[in-house]
């Protein structure tokens, strides 16, 4: 299968920080069409920065970017920012792990959902609701109708995060980008959140690139995971592998981390 | 809550009995303003003449009203120069930083660090009195203040993450800048507004009390007031009349301001 996004040696270096401290140093990693890849590591380890330089909108005027990085074909790093900005929402779903921070306090829901129609189609006003209301339905958001007129803080988390999934789903991009779409929601929201994940990855065969500083959350949706530390990825492969047999001491601990219940359930 | 709310009731109240007012006047009012009846000069307030005549035995409630009407057009288009040109140049500013950021920034100070009204008079005496000259003169110097307020709003809200999620679904500068942030600024704006109508009535009464701003056939509160000032003592009700409607109509948009603020904080 051809490869939906390749990250090659990616080195991403903040103005701001020590000569030689890079945030990302040499990252390379590919997630085929269709496919779950999940991106571990603790914190500060450079996930986030990752996801954002795929997204090409870290500020060139504040970071150095070398490598290079093709999504879908285009080159992410030769594109200006008029391509760039055709490309996310479009090609490229984002979704954050701060759900209560990320819907404009003064727009309603729906308006917020149908951001990416708006931008990149023609679609009447109808056309967009209708299509609003699918997407919600696919991240079942409960009561789409009523929620459509709700302003962000008549909504709970879960639901707000639902309504990212409705909004970042809703051209039906061929990757989304998840960082850590989880880690603010109490345990049962999560798995659900999960599942969806899951269910939109089978039925529209979406790639996913799932952020997360939990090996556990990333055994229940990925195939294939990628380790990341201090800025470098230090062990890749298949789930099931990296549970039997790490090879990486890091990985080690971060295995340990998980309660051992957990890791003989495999 | 219910404080707020009465800030809200009373300032709604006068600001629309004041407002009606004007928008009458400007089609109709009890006498000509400038029909003058000299058998009827110096008449204190009565039934017939709310607020007394004036030295020509003109109608002083019509003439306040026609006055507060020329002062109102002025502050309203001082507000909006001021406003638009405010939010054109402070949410660039704000949303893009830089050095045109720096250099705007020092321009406004600058403007800022002198006396409004010094500048208002240099203006007005390289241009010529004259109502269109004053809003001139009074929009520029209105634009800092605004700019101020909303270059440091649009600098607060660029890094926030539902700016940055919206960023992400595609959404380019321009949109980003008038439809996301900008709504989030408006009870910051509105506040900004009042006040500033309130600055451009009183600056516009003080340089037409100083006859530097409109001038006769038109009267405009200002000039009203300081015309009043040799009848002090025989007819009162003149500058008394005058001055409590340009202290109902700021009172009026301050009270409202407050109680919307108030009303804002409480969601
Ligand atoms: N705007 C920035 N300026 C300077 N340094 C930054 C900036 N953003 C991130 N960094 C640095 O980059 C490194 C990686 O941060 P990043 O946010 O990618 O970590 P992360 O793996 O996503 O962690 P977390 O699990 O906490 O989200 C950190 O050392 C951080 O200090
Ligand atoms: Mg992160």
């Amino acid at each position: 299968m051809a490869d939906m996004l390749n990250v090659k040696d990616l080195k991403v270096h903040f103005h701001n920080a020590p000569e030689e401290k890079f945030a990302v140093n040499g990252v390379s990693f590919s997630v085929k069409e269709g496919e779950i890849l999940g991106l571990v590591g603790e914190s500060g380890s450079g996930k986030t920065v990752t996801a954002m330089s795929i997204s090409g909108l870290l500020p060139k005027n504040r970071a150095d970017f070398f490598g290079s990085i093709t999504l879908d074909g285009s080159e992410i790093f030769q594109c200006s920012e008029k391509e760039i900005l055709s490309i996310l929402g479009d090609k490229l779903g984002i979704v954050f792990q701060e759900p209560m921070t990320s819907m404009n306090p003064v727009m309603r829901i729906g308006p917020q959902i149908e951001e990416a129609l708006r931008v990149h189609t023609n679609l009447s006003k109808d056309e967009r609701r209708q299509r609003a209301l699918e997407a919600m339905a696919q991240a079942e958001l409960g009561e789409p109708e009523k929620v459509y007129k709700k302003y962000p803080h008549e909504l709970s988390g879960g639901m707000l995060q639902r309504a990212m999934i409705a909004a970042a789903i809703i051209s039906r991009p061929k990757l989304l980008l998840a960082d850590e779409p989880t880690t603010a929601l109490d345990v049962t929201i999560q798995a659900e959140i999960l599942s969806l994940l899951r269910r939109l990855n089978m039925e529209h065969n979406m790639a996913i690139l799932l952020i997360s500083h939990d090996l556990h959350v990333v055994r229940r949706l990925c195939s294939r995971v990628a380790v990341m530390q201090q800025g470098k990825i230090v062990e890749e492969g298949l789930v099931e592998d990296i549970f039997k047999n790490p090879q990486h001491p890091y990985t080690k601990k971060l295995l340990d981390a998980i309660p051992t219940r957990d890791r003989k359930l495999i | 809550m219910k404080k707020g709310n009465l800030f809200l009731y009373i300032g709604g109240a006068i600001s629309a009995i004041m407002s009606f007012l004007i928008i009458l006047g400007y089609f109709w009012t009890p006498y000509s303003p400038t029909a003058m009846n000299v058998g009827a000069k110096f008449q204190a307030p009565s039934l017939e003449h709310l607020m007394g005549t004036d030295n020509f035995g003109r109608d002083i409630f019509s003439r306040v009203i026609d006055g507060a009407g020329t002062t109102f057009f002025i502050a309203v288009s001082v507000v909006a120069i001021g406003c638009a040109l405010g939010i054109l140049i402070g949410s660039l500013c704000g949303y893009y930083g830089g050095l045109p950021d720096i250099i705007l920034t020092r321009i406004c100070d600058s403007i800022t660090a002198f006396p409004s009204f010094l500048l208002a008079l240099v203006i007005i005496s390289i241009m010529g009195s004259g109502k269109y000259n004053i809003i001139f003169a009074l929009g520029i110097l209105f634009i800092p203040s605004f700019a101020r307020i909303v270059r440091s709003e649009f600098a607060r809200y660029r890094d926030l993450n539902y700016i940055k999620s919206a960023r992400l679904m595609g959404a380019g500068s321009f949109r980003i800048m008038f439809r996301h942030i900008l709504p989030n600024t408006f009870p910051v704006l509105l506040s900004a507004i009042t006040i500033g109508f309130n600055n451009a009535v009183l600056s516009e009464a003080s340089m037409s009390f100083l006859s530097i701003g409109i001038q006769p056939p038109d009267a405009s509160l200002g000039s009203m007031l300081s015309d009043s000032q040799i009848y002090l003592g025989s007819a009162p009700w003149y500058a008394l009349g005058t001055g409590a409607v340009i202290i109902l109509l700021i009172l009026g948009f301050s009270l409202l301001s407050e109680g919307l603020q108030r009303m804002s904080k409480n969601g």
